[in-house]
């Protein structure tokens, strides 16, 4: 021991004030801060680059997305010549269905821009006005039969490419074969402009419509139905099966191997990878059961059993924190253990319970995969009236939008983007909302 | 007994042979205050005592001594302390290289999950003491000797720390706060979750440690103080209420909060 | 309409049911209620019970067996020659039969007979339903005259309610039970059909992977291959680059979140990962498509690489993105988990703060850390919008992140997405996929949360 210890000594308890003050651990002491400033760099460098990143993917698409609310429109002086609509004079809401609104359109432009004089240019002129125009004009004469004969100066919707050519997305300078608008549209761009006659609005049918092939008629308000008839089901089944299922498992279950084997299953159905659920809602709901395609029922069965794990792990945390000694209470005087839970351990988990309902609600609205699955990825114009109509949701819209090409779409798809993360910014606050309003420690 | 302390004007001149020295030291935890001014030095190649009852203050001003505070977020120290006339608290003291030399072992025995001797070994090698693999070794061997754990691990250095007892985990980080040789060594509470056999084996310890290095422990137990140390220090309240020769206190304590105490009357 | 009323029928008697077992449990009290067994409530919950429950669970099987009988019945009163084919060309005349029944016309014009079978079909579903309807009021009235003449004051109602609710609440944590053992059959089912008419072998290490099947069988490639090692090799770069970006990103954030920064700068920085976390996976694929690709693409030309428009990099860093959070909470976790001792044993060494995390923290939350990330992968294989957006549909077995892959996920999307045949081996192989895909998750998730407990185990 004694050689050792001396060399011990002589390594560190000489002389103290030399080892600790020395220019050699001076100098390891810069050293080790340095170090130590470096790492916490590198922790603030990966959040700052985290918060970056997020920062640019919101910035890009609301970037891409906010002229979407806007939409081009053309003030027309329309005519509506009873002999061309209404030759009948019957006003019948059939036949102003289906009057030839386009020949007034293009009388119109005709009109207003003598120097088209051929039929090609006639046509690139209406070509400036939405291919829905003709049945806007139709559905105002359904609306107000008296219109007919009258002169109205009516806001109809422009085209794609106009609106895109107003918002800068085509630029003038391109050369004329490469430009969607051509040179005859943007002097009759620039002419209504001059007048006032053309202007942005705010965009209704992007919230009022169904898809469509052209964008400026293109909506996601049937894919904003979709999205709720499909939470319904979702949240109409995963509520009550979820929480009763934590009740169950939390209260009531006896701790033995068979409800461990429940608590693991939960615990990996809630890290399955969402396709392999759209998978189970293909082969069970669609082929075995015979459910219909397409279908927000069957979407909502899907994302219920998505949902459930979420519900039923966040529900059994906030009944955890309930003390025992509330349970205790209420059954030293009589109550049964059903009657302590609904009575006492539900009212007192319910902030902690919503909370978990609530994240798991957002994650299901944001869902996309296991819905193309099961076939809610269809072209549909006509909002969705009921759980067995042909419907999308919100996030497949923007995925069949993202595949389209034109720039119009392009900024479809960010708006829907922005209207999704709105919802689901609304959902989360009210998560923190609740929590923060009701977080009680025991 | 307030009017007692707070007319306590002027700081007393330290003794002349204190290692640490601590004048007026208050600490606030956020909005609480947890030490009311206290007024103590510690001498060199002593085992000073710290007893009284919870929550008086007196693992808050041994955890003052090495600047651990500083760890916890709202925690505010005012006073002074030194250390061989150096504060501890001035501004080119450096929190790290004060911890090398006022080591520190805790009420629970805290292996790192490293090997045994690695956890002797890790504070050496963050301050560089050891030149080489040999002078490592050595230390470990000498550091684990010295907390007389070497022979019942010798053979099994390279197994993981946590599967000691708890004895053995707790002489092994007395060890490993040798191993930088500090100057000062605190304890705080050190065999409150050991059974009665390794308690002894640890008195034994600081009793063999006492004269190489000067120790500041902290305890409930007052016979463990009794038995220990030379001199004890009385908490109650925040403040210190007396401090003297070890048998001065058990024999014949001056404030009479002091004799409740040791008497049993609370505690 | 039959289906509304008959709720609507059941909802009024399961009400009527509980007043009625309240009252007539008052009634029977003859004024001393303390002489009943269970509060008149309870009896009025048994009541509710009979009349509501059996009627419902006799609703539930009728509408689950209903599709079937009908489709037996219409069938039969069809002339043989439409019938007497084999499996795929009945369920065929079974779609076509349910579409015109439903009033959908294929464009063609339909075969008498056919339409007849619908108009059959069509009868007999109301007829059905009519039944159901009086029988479910049927049984509802029963159970509620039942129940109502059983109260009496020592009746235990509240004993027999309270075994109702129980048997509910075991049914419901069996459903999660139910789903994973539907999610094993399914794909088991499915994928031993693929492997009925595709080797299992020859799919799990076949290094060719073109699905299209030609529609006549004279035509090139009419039998389609199906070697998925492409996907898998595609798979495993983009969850690589995916995690060379999430995991020292999620940890070190974890580190500074947990360790360094103060309340205030936590509060703040926080909620940026939680955001992080709560985009929708489509958004990533929307963002890693129109705005990473191309920018990858343009850095890459200018320093004169050749990038793929459908780089697996773009996909993967995206994807990687998108995983920062998850690690990050995880570790969080794990590294809260260590307890403080640890840290102040290190401190009280004079270890600085980046020597206490490196050197004693992490290595003791490494198990935690290890299947943090393991977690993460299993995540990032089974993720699916991000790569079917950016990633391509080549199955090129490369290593170049620069090149365009395909991975699992995407193939089973494309190959169920759209109009298929259910029966071709195309989509079958998706299920084979879906397969592999599933036991490799599980594989991870059990491992993981089984060091993830051991790890809770020690600290606890």
């Amino acid at each position: 021991m004694t050689d050792i210890a001396e060399r011990h000594a002589a390594i560190t308890t000489t002389a103290p004030n030399a080892r600790w003050h020395g220019a050699a651990f001076e100098a390891r002491l810069r050293r080790r801060y340095a170090a130590e400033r470096r790492f916490r760099l590198a922790g603030l460098a990966a959040v700052a680059l985290a918060a970056l990143v997020l920062v640019l993917l919101l910035g890009s698409i609301a970037g891409k997305g906010w002229t979407a609310f806007q939409q081009t429109q053309i003030l027309l002086e329309i005519d509506f010549d009873a002999a061309e609509i209404d030759p009948q004079g019957t006003r019948d809401p059939a036949v102003l269905a289906k009057a030839n609104t386009m020949k007034l359109i293009r009388d119109t432009l005709a009109a207003q821009f003598p120097e088209a004089t051929t039929r090609a240019e006639r046509r690139q002129l209406s070509d400036l006005l939405s291919s829905g125009a003709p049945f806007e004009l139709n559905r105002m004469l359904v609306a107000d039969p008296s219109l007919v004969g009258s002169k109205q100066a009516v806001w109809l919707t422009a085209s794609a490419n106009v609106d895109q050519f107003i918002k800068g997305h085509i630029p003038r300078d391109v050369p004329a074969a490469e430009r969607k608008v051509n040179d005859l549209q943007i002097r009759a761009i620039d002419a209504l402009t001059a007048k006032g006659a053309l202007t942005k609005a705010f965009n209704t049918t992007l919230f009022t419509a169904g898809d469509s092939r052209y964008p400026e008629q293109a909506g996601i308000g049937g894919a904003i139905v979709g999205s709720l008839l499909t939470l319904v089901v979702c949240l109409g089944l995963s509520v009550p099966i979820g929480v009763a299922a934590a009740v169950y498992l939390e209260e009531f279950a006896p701790k033995n191997r068979w409800t461990d084997v429940i608590e693991v299953n939960i615990n990996n159905l809630a890290a399955v990878p969402s396709i392999i659920f759209g998978l189970l809602g293909l082969a069970v709901f669609l082929n075995v059961f015979g459910m219909p395609r397409s279908a927000p029922l069957v979407g909502g069965f899907v994302l219920a059993l998505m949902t459930l794990p979420v519900i039923i792990i966040a529900s059994r945390v906030a009944m955890k924190a309930v003390p025992p000694s509330i349970r205790e209470a209420a059954l030293g005087i009589g109550a049964s253990r059903l009657q302590v839970v609904l009575h006492h351990v539900l009212p007192l988990a319910m902030p902690g319970i919503l909370t978990g309902i609530i994240i798991g609600t957002a994650r299901a609205l944001g869902e996309t995969a296991p819905l193309l699955m099961i076939g809610m990825i269809a072209f549909i114009v006509d909002i969705p009236q009921g759980f067995t109509d042909s419907a999308t949701v919100l996030p497949v819209q923007i995925f069949m939008w993202a595949d389209s090409p034109e720039r119009a779409f392009v900024e479809r798809t960010s708006a829907a983007i922005l209207v999704l993360l709105g919802f689901l910014i609304l959902m989360n606050g009210l998560a923190v909302f609740l929590r923060k309003k009701f977080e009680r420690r025991w | 007994m307030r009017v007692q302390t707070e007319t306590r004007s002027a700081p007393a001149a330290p003794a002349p042979n204190a290692k640490m020295v601590a004048r007026g030291v208050k600490v606030f935890y956020g909005a609480k205050q947890a030490l009311k001014g206290i007024d103590l030095d510690i001498m060199a190649n002593e085992v000073l005592a710290l007893i009284g009852p919870s929550g008086c203050g007196k693992s808050t001003f041994l955890r003052c001594l090495n600047r651990m505070n500083d760890t916890i977020d709202n925690a505010r120290i005012e006073g002074t302390i030194t250390l061989e006339g150096e504060d501890i608290y001035g501004r080119h003291v450096d929190p790290v290289q004060l911890r090398a030399r006022v080591g520190m072992v805790f009420q629970k025995p805290n292996p790192f999950p490293k090997s045994i001797y690695d956890n002797i070994a890790y504070g050496p090698r963050i301050h560089g003491l050891a030149a080489g693999r040999d002078e490592m070794d050595a230390i470990v061997e000498t550091s684990l000797q010295r907390a007389g754990l070497w022979n019942e691990v010798k053979d099994r250095l390279r197994e993981p720390g946590t599967g000691l007892s708890g004895g053995q985990q707790q002489r092994l980080c007395i060890a490993r706060a040798i191993a930088v040789s500090p100057e000062v060594i605190l304890m705080d509470e050190p065999c409150s979750a050991l059974d009665p056999i390794a308690t002894a084996h640890i008195e034994e310890l600081i009793d063999e440690l006492r004269g190489a290095y000067t120790i500041v422990i902290v305890t409930h137990n007052m016979q463990q103080a009794a038995r220990v140390s030379q001199r004890t220090a009385f908490f109650h309240l925040g403040e210190m209420v007396e401090c003297d020769d070890t048998e001065e206190i058990f024999t014949n304590p001056r404030d009479e909060r002091t004799q409740g105490y040791i008497t049993g009357r609370y505690g | 309409m039959q289906l509304t009323v008959l709720l609507l029928v059941l909802a009024a008697l399961t009400a009527a049911g509980y007043l009625l077992g309240r009252s007539t449990a008052v009634c029977r009290a003859r004024g001393r209620l303390a002489a009943l067994h269970s509060v008149p409530a309870y009896h009025g919950l048994y009541v509710a019970l009979w009349a509501g429950l059996p009627a419902f669970l006799l609703f539930l099987v009728w509408m689950a067996a209903q599709g079937w009988i009908v489709m037996q019945l219409t069938l039969a009163a069809l002339p043989d020659r439409l019938t007497g084919v084999d499996a795929q060309a009945l369920s065929l005349l079974k779609a076509d039969i349910l579409n015109l029944a439903a009033g959908i016309n294929t464009g063609r014009r339909p075969d008498p007979a056919l339409l007849e079978a619908a108009a059959r079909h069509n009868r007999l579903m109301d007829l059905g339903q009519w039944m159901l309807l009086a029988l479910g009021a049927a049984t509802a009235t029963a159970g509620l005259l039942a129940a109502r003449s059983r109260i009496t004051t020592a009746l235990r109602a509240r004993n027999k309610v309270e075994r109702v609710a129980n048997v509910f609440l075991v049914v419901c944590s069996l459903v999660a039970i139910l789903t994973t053992v539907g999610i094993v059959l399914s794909l088991l089912f499915e994928a031993m059909r693929f492997f009925a008419a595709y080797p299992p072998l020859d799919f799990l290490f076949g290094l060719h992977w073109s699905p299209q099947t030609a529609i006549r069988a004279d035509q090139v490639g009419s039998s389609g291959s199906f070697g998925a090692i492409p996907l898998f090799a595609g798979t495993l770069l983009i969850t690589a680059i995916a995690m060379l970006v999430a995991a020292p990103i999620g940890l070190l954030s974890a580190i500074y979140l947990s360790e360094y920064a103060s309340r205030r700068v936590r509060a703040t920085l926080k909620p940026v990962l939680e955001i992080l976390a709560g985009i929708p996976t489509v958004v990533y694929g929307f963002f890693a498509a129109l705005t990473m690709a191309p920018f990858v693409r343009e850095v890459g030309t200018a320093l004169g690489l050749s990038v793929s428009s459908e780089s697996a990099l773009a996909a993967g860093v995206v994807m990687g993105v998108m995983i920062i959070p998850f690690v990050s909470s995880l570790s969080d976790d794990v590294i809260n988990a260590v307890p403080q001792s640890l840290r102040d044993g290190s401190y009280g060494l004079g270890a600085t703060k980046s020597e206490t995390i490196k050197q004693v923290v992490i290595p003791a939350a490494l198990p935690g850390v290890v299947a943090a990330v393991m977690l993460a992968v299993s995540r990032a294989i089974g993720e699916t919008m991000i790569v079917t957006m950016a990633a391509g549909l080549s199955a090129n077995l490369t290593a170049n992140p620069l090149q365009s892959v395909t991975t699992v996920t995407t193939q089973i999307a494309t190959l169920l997405v759209g109009d298929q045949e259910f029966d071709s081996p195309k989509t079958l192989s998706a299920f084979g996929l879906g397969l592999v895909l599933f036991i490799v998750t599980l594989a991870l998730n059990v491992a993981a949360l089984r060091v993830v407990q051991k790890y809770r185990e020690k600290y606890d």
